[in-house]
């Protein structure tokens, strides 16, 4: 008959040994040091033991998942499937959900994940990944190779529909070893592979035969291996997970994770303050001044690190003003960075010169040209023909006056106060600009698609990888492609090339810092400035140790004071 | 009984019969004409929607480095955007025949359960708020033209006005602000909040309730106006009408000269505006949802048209105006279902 017995709850008991404490202490000494500064922070083992026996607080502090952390989120989730998820609330919330072979540890290293170790093969064409063992996923079942195999499979599928398929496009063959044992080969070396291989795994058992992924009830409703389990999910208002008890790594301080979906800004602020939401990302205007109030200081911590974006002024090298290298170095020297970032931006950005994360190694900090200076600007006009010569305050060349168009998307406000202060700053050293602000779809199909402008003000995200072939490379002027500024230099193409078939750290520093040097000279961009993610938590979580990933790296070493937690059931 | 009265029992009869073999013919040919006018309607915005400048996989994936141009495409043959708009629209048509919208571009659900899932919350706040405009305007109205020009009047006169002029969003973040944030006697935001689903229904209703003040507030106070000044001047031209002037000669008590004479008389047209906001009821509101971070249908119908969601779009848009053209119906149905004048005035 059918067994009518309920599964017993897995869930530890509360009553924790003295080695289970030990343990889950070594695995987070900071955690419980971090209270006691002075003394402890540079005790050892030793001194642990010792506090362990004299604050008998402790054992109630032990390590259990405790309360609960409401994110603010402006959008809904979309899919909770990592390879279709392409918008920030999906991916955030796959992130806590799944598991990748690898992952990106705080200082942006590659590091394993469900991979517990790899190898890559001399001529960088096959990596051998070593599984962890006794991972389950959240159903109960054990994670294998084929899990992995079976997911990499699907994204190469294009009937399956996954937009990230070009980064798998490569692999020529998945082999199972044996359970914990899977082989990559690839057509050729591919560097980038190892944090494309940390998408994250779904399950085969769950997916097999599914003719149809995207409209799987488990891509509303995942099953993953990550610390925290889907639990449920309120269209249009809010996405529950809970802490998983069997989480491999150790279980998350943070017994329930909410992500609140607050569209209106403002609002969310005010939620932040009331406490109806525990964690938003702050715009500049209230981080400088919105927070300042003792009430905020009171109750919320606020961080801000350099997010893995930046915003330029892209010119189009087909364009008979703008083809000369010089012209472009003019209006780079032109701009000054510092009143853009104070203006636009509150102060909250700094200024950078090239396309890599200013975060990561890959960028090049010894690269420091076009501090603002009109006179060297003015200079390199006249060396490219381009002089006042009717004293009207605007350049001529052969008796054409430097006046040029300069457009950007609607809808985000700090593009335009960029454009408006760069058409001050330009007309300073005697260039006309006009501004046209377009909406996103025609601004797409009709300007950036066609090629169709002369300067655009754009941003882009950078993913960790330095890896920058579908945007400098000259492949990808075509059309469709993302090199809309026409972009074309030999050796950067080379370097490219050459980027993506070396693995070793050391050497593709050289090859991107290279890169960097190349393309700050051409100036194809005015690259203006790198902003800051402004993030804002309770102060009841404790634990956040901001890095140059962010602050939600180490979401599962967050934890509740007991006697400070909010949500007790 | 009399010849005379049998004939005029006859007469009666036939007249009857005929209205109602008139009237049946009327309601078939008016709920037949709704079917092209569906067709038309839908293939005019499939149209248009196609015409606007560029396409779901370029605005979801334009500027995405990791996604490249043959993903973007695959996304367009997946979806059968690849085909002549014509081929597209009947290939939209022959679903909807099953009454199958198809799937969403953005996240792949059954476009009906997406709306289905915005639909309650909407349709709560939306007929909550109905119900109060109503049992606030007309009272409103009815006084103020009983009591024309009098303190109250002139009163309710600005007070309608400046609900109607006022922002929305703006007086929905001052009453957050104050009401919400300051005093904390209402909810700041969302429909319930999340830790609902640990406590039983009974919370769950009292929250959700608790939740809907601020919003319902803001949607009647801005909502007050056409109807309180519709029944009004409605009212007034009815005072001035001969049967008043009989009811009062009569000796009726004022109390039911206007209550059932007049106001019964002056009401009528509100049926009009009755069947009106049948659509506005799933309809909803983008600005002031995205301010309460109410879960509805605005949200729903902006959301797809920003990002080019065809299947969504359509979905939304052929059910309200399917819910336009059969509240038009509706109130010309009840319209001679409760006025006699219209009923028989046909007739002669």
């Amino acid at each position: 008959m059918y067994p009518r017995r309920k599964q017993r709850n897995l869930a530890p008991p509360n009553v924790y040994t003295l080695d289970e404490i030990i343990i889950s202490m070594r695995r987070h000494p900071k955690l419980n040091l971090s209270k006691r500064p002075p003394l402890v922070s540079q005790a050892g083992v030793f001194f642990l033991f010792l506090i362990l026996f004299c604050y008998p607080t402790y054992s109630e502090e032990a390590w259990v998942s405790r309360d609960a952390c409401s994110a603010a989120g402006i959008g809904d989730a979309r899919i909770l499937i990592p390879f279709f998820a392409d918008d920030t609330s999906s991916s955030s919330i796959c992130g806590l959900v799944y598991n990748g072979l690898t992952k990106v540890d705080k200082d942006l290293n590659v590091v394993g994940d469900l991979a517990e170790r790899w190898e890559v093969s001399e001529d960088g064409r096959v990596i051998t990944f070593y599984l962890r063992k006794n991972v389950r996923w959240h159903d109960g079942s054990p994670f294998t190779a084929r899990d992995v195999q079976f997911t990499f499979e699907t994204i190469q599928d294009p009937g399956a529909g996954s937009p990230y398929i070009s980064g798998f496009m490569d692999i020529s063959g998945i082999k199972v070893l044996d359970a914990h044992t899977v082989r990559f080969e690839y057509k050729q070396p591919y560097a980038p592979a190892l944090l494309k291989l940390g998408m994250g795994l779904i399950p085969k058992h769950l997916f097999e035969g599914d003719p149809d992924i995207r409209r799987s009830p488990y891509a509303r409703a995942p099953i993953g291996t990550g610390p925290y389990k889907f639990k449920k999910w309120e269209s249009g208002q809010y996405i529950i997970l809970e802490a998983n008890q069997d989480y491999f790594g150790h279980v998350p301080g943070i017994k329930r994770y909410v992500y609140r979906i607050i569209p209106d800004q403002s609002v969310a602020f005010l939620e932040l303050v009331a406490g109806g939401v525990d964690s938003m990302q702050l715009d500049p205007y209230q981080f400088r001044y919105r927070s300042d109030t003792a009430q905020f200081k009171e109750k919320i911590n606020k961080y801000r690190y350099l997010a893995p974006s930046y915003t330029y002024i892209g010119y189009n090298l087909k364009d008979p003003f703008l083809k000369d290298p010089r012209v472009r170095q003019a209006l780079s020297y032109a701009i000054n960075k510092k009143e853009i970032i104070n203006a636009a931006l509150l102060g909250m950005g700094e200024p950078c010169t090239g396309h890599f994360w200013k975060n990561s190694i890959y960028y090049d900090q010894s690269v420091n040209i076009y501090n603002y200076d009109p006179e060297k600007a003015r200079t390199l006009f006249a060396e490219a023909g381009w002089v006042d010569v009717d004293d009207d305050g605007v350049l001529e060349k052969d008796g054409m006056e430097f006046r040029m168009k300069i457009i950007t998307n609607q809808g985000n406000q700090v593009r335009e106060d960029v454009a408006t202060i760069t058409q001050r700053q330009w007309l300073e050293v005697g260039v006309v600009v006009d501004i046209q602000i377009v909406a996103w779809a025609a601004f797409l199909d009709q300007f950036i698609g066609r090629k169709n402008f002369q300067a655009v003000i754009l941003g882009w995200s950078l993913p960790v990888d330095p890896d920058c072939y579908s945007i400098w490379h000259s492949d990808s002027i075509r059309e469709g492609g993302l090199n809309s500024v026409s972009y074309s230099n030999e050796r950067v193409d080379e370097l490219i090339e050459n980027g993506r078939r070396e693995f070793d750290p050391e050497k593709r520093k050289e090859i991107y810092h290279e890169i960097h040097r190349i393309i700050a000279r051409d100036a194809p961009y005015t690259f203006l400035f790198s902003a800051y993610a402004a993030p804002a938590v309770n102060k009841r979580f404790r634990g956040i140790e901001p890095a140059p990933a962010g602050i939600s790296y180490n979401f599962i070493d967050w934890y509740v004071p007991k006697d400070e937690v909010k949500y007790k059931f | 009984m009399s010849k005379r009265n049998e004939k005029r029992e006859v007469r009666y009869k036939n007249t009857c019969a005929q209205y109602e073999t008139t009237m049946r013919n009327y309601i078939i040919k008016r709920l037949l004409l709704i079917i092209p006018m569906l067709i038309g309607i839908s293939f005019i915005l499939f149209v248009i929607m196609h015409l606007a400048p560029g396409d779901p996989a370029s605005i979801r994936y334009g500027l995405n480095p990791d996604v490249s141009e043959s993903a973007r495409e695959n996304f367009n043959k997946i979806y059968g955007l690849d085909k002549p708009v014509i081929v597209q629209y009947g290939m939209w048509m022959k679903r909807f025949m099953s009454l199958d919208f198809g799937n969403s571009f953005i996240d792949d659900q059954d476009v009906t359960a997406k709306i289905l899932s915005k639909l309650p919350a909407t349709l709560l706040l939306q007929s909550s708020s109905l119900i109060v405009i109503f049992c606030v305007a007309l009272p409103i109205g009815i006084i103020s033209a009983v009591k024309r020009n009098t303190i109250f009047d002139k009163t309710m006169t600005v007070v309608v006005f400046t609900g109607y002029a006022m922002p929305t969003f703006w007086l929905a973040l001052l009453l957050i602000f104050l009401f919400g944030f300051k005093l904390q006697w209402f909810p700041i935001s969302g429909m319930d909040p999340w830790y609902i689903s640990y406590l039983g229904w009974t919370a769950r209703i009292k929250d959700t309730a608790w939740h809907l003040v601020l919003p319902v507030f803001v949607t009647a106070f801005t909502g007050l106006a056409s109807l309180s000044r519709y029944s009004r001047s409605s009212v007034i031209e009815a005072m001035q009408q001969q049967y008043i002037l009989t009811a009062r000669a009569k000796g009726l008590p004022e109390r039911r000269v206007i209550f059932v004479h007049a106001v019964r008389n002056a009401l009528l047209p509100i049926i009009t505006i009755l069947g009106l906001t049948l659509p506005a009821l799933i309809s909803g509101s983008f600005i002031f949802e995205t301010i309460f971070a109410w879960p509805g249908m605005g949200r729903l119908g902006y959301e797809a048209i920003m990002n080019y969601d065809y299947p969504v779009v359509m979905g939304v848009a052929v059910i309200s105006t399917f819910l336009t053209l059969s509240g038009i119906f509706l109130s010309d149905m009840l319209y001679a279902f409760i006025d006699p004048r219209i009923r028989y005035g046909a007739k002669q």
